[in-house]
């Protein structure tokens, strides 16, 4: 089983061979989910019976702010793998995530607050839900400043191991904001996997979304990580034969 | 169901438009910069071997 | 995996079981100042002083909304089910403000127990669906 894992993900020439093949079927999942998720979500999920079509927002910014906690906890185990078992394909894995898992945070706090205007009536407020989101953005920028600032790669990564691993309290944080303490926010609609309270010809579009949103990061990720794994392995014979091949 | 429609949103055209522009948009910029980055790791390495071998 | 290893692992378990510790009690001793509002009973209960601005939460009640002649000024009733506190409010209501819906106002509460509110928000449930099924439920709107 493990040999089998090394063959294909753990070392950083078997993850770069194995990754050009998954590739391709990542962008399809991503093109297809994506598609229908957009055109069903925007035009053939019926509106909302108190938001009316002002609930579409829900199709970008749910799925950007679960795949921003999704890709906060990739991070927190590349760094348990990182600290504990000094994988290197983990702290790729976890400092190109950073930068993807910023974005994606990002991106669910400006459609978050899109639809806060029209619907609660402010663009932000300083409740639970939405400050802890803000604090998941900080962890991102501070893991980001925090590799920045390291010169050895060596100990880059365990800090930002250890940054990662630290800031992951913060994921049950966000998800419990809204059902521990009162918040303008509302409570989650998927937690309830058995009985989501969303009709179920609104859920579909949700939940490719959802799933495109996850499959981009994959594709971003492993771009990314192929690119880091190259100049990590700059100096071995396979990158050059790679390299000669490419060129 | 007419273009207008699908333009106004009943009345939240411009919030849904917005958010949805700005979603293409960021996934477009992580797009932009991994091929970017593709473009200088390859550069970078072309410049290594030119000079090792 | 090796002893090295798995020392390292019980060293990461153990820094996140504190961790969780800490952060759970700091976040339960902080608790009332996390929370967003003050619903008609704590407020009720609270001492609070004409002056100071705080946030009350709660639903609409049925039937109070009640608008003055210049179309601007409200009146309305935020309850909790178990007390209730009349809301004043001069400016433009969200679009979810309506009957049972609930709200979150800022404002300062009068010696007479009356709100008067310079802010409402909406607060929306969780609860996705579309008018014909909301319809077809009989569901109330309202709660």
């Amino acid at each position: 089983m493990l040999h089998w894992f090394n063959q294909h993900f753990i070392s950083l020439k078997a993850f770069y061979a194995t990754s050009s093949a998954l590739l391709p079927w990542l962008i399809t999942a991503f093109s297809l989910c994506f598609a229908y998720g957009l055109i069903a979500g925007l035009f053939f999920a019926p509106a909302d019976y108190q938001q009316g079509d002002g609930f579409r927002i829900i199709y970008v910014h749910v799925p950007s702010a679960f795949t921003a906690m999704a890709i906060y906890a990739v991070m927190a185990v590349s760094g348990i793998l990182t600290l504990v078992f000094r994988m290197k394909i983990a702290a790729i894995c976890m400092s190109v995530s950073a930068s993807i898992g910023a974005w994606f945070t990002f991106l669910a706090l400006v459609t978050g607050a899109i639809w806060g205007k029209p619907m609660w009536g402010t663009w932000w407020i300083w409740d639970a839900r939405l400050t802890s989101v803000l604090i998941l953005l900080f962890l991102y920028f501070g893991f980001i400043a925090l590799q920045s600032v390291i010169p050895d790669q060596q100990s880059r990564d365990r800090a930002g191991a250890i940054m990662a691993i630290v800031g992951v309290i913060n994921l049950p944080i966000i998800h419990y904001s809204v059902i521990w303490w009162n918040t303008l926010h509302q409570g989650p609609t998927l937690s309830k996997l058995a009985a989501p309270s969303i009709a179920p010809d609104m859920l579909h579009p949700l939940l490719a979304m959802i799933a495109a949103f996850l499959f981009f990061y994959a594709v971003i990720l492993l771009l990314r990580m192929r690119n880091q794994i190259v100049l990590r392995e700059i100096k071995t014979q396979w990158v050059k034969e790679v390299m000669s091949h490419a060129s | 169901m007419h273009l207008n429609e699908i333009i106004s949103m009943g009345g939240y055209g411009l919030y849904v438009w917005t958010a949805y522009s700005i979603t293409l948009l960021v996934f477009g910029m992580n797009l932009f910069t991994a091929i970017r980055e593709k473009k200088r790791v390859k550069k970078t390495l072309r410049h290594y071997f030119s000079q090792t071998s | 995996m090796n002893r090295k290893q798995k020392r390292k692992l019980i060293a990461v378990m153990c820094l996140l079981v504190a961790l969780s510790i800490a952060a759970g009690l700091i976040l339960y001793a902080l608790k009332q100042n996390i929370n967003l509002f003050y619903t008609p009973t704590e407020l009720l209960q609270a001492t609070t002083t004409p002056k100071q601005t705080i946030r009350l939460g709660g639903y609409v009640k049925k039937g109070s909304i009640h608008y003055d002649a210049s179309g601007t000024h409200v009146h309305f009733t935020v309850t909790d089910r178990t007390h209730d506190i009349d809301v004043s409010f001069d400016g433009v209501l969200p679009n979810l403000f309506r009957e049972g819906q609930a709200v979150v106002t800022t404002g300062n509460l009068t010696a007479e127990k009356q709100f008067e509110a310079h802010e409402v928000l909406a607060k929306h449930d969780e609860k996705y669906m579309p008018r014909s099924l909301a319809k077809d439920l009989q569901k109330p709107i309202v709660r």
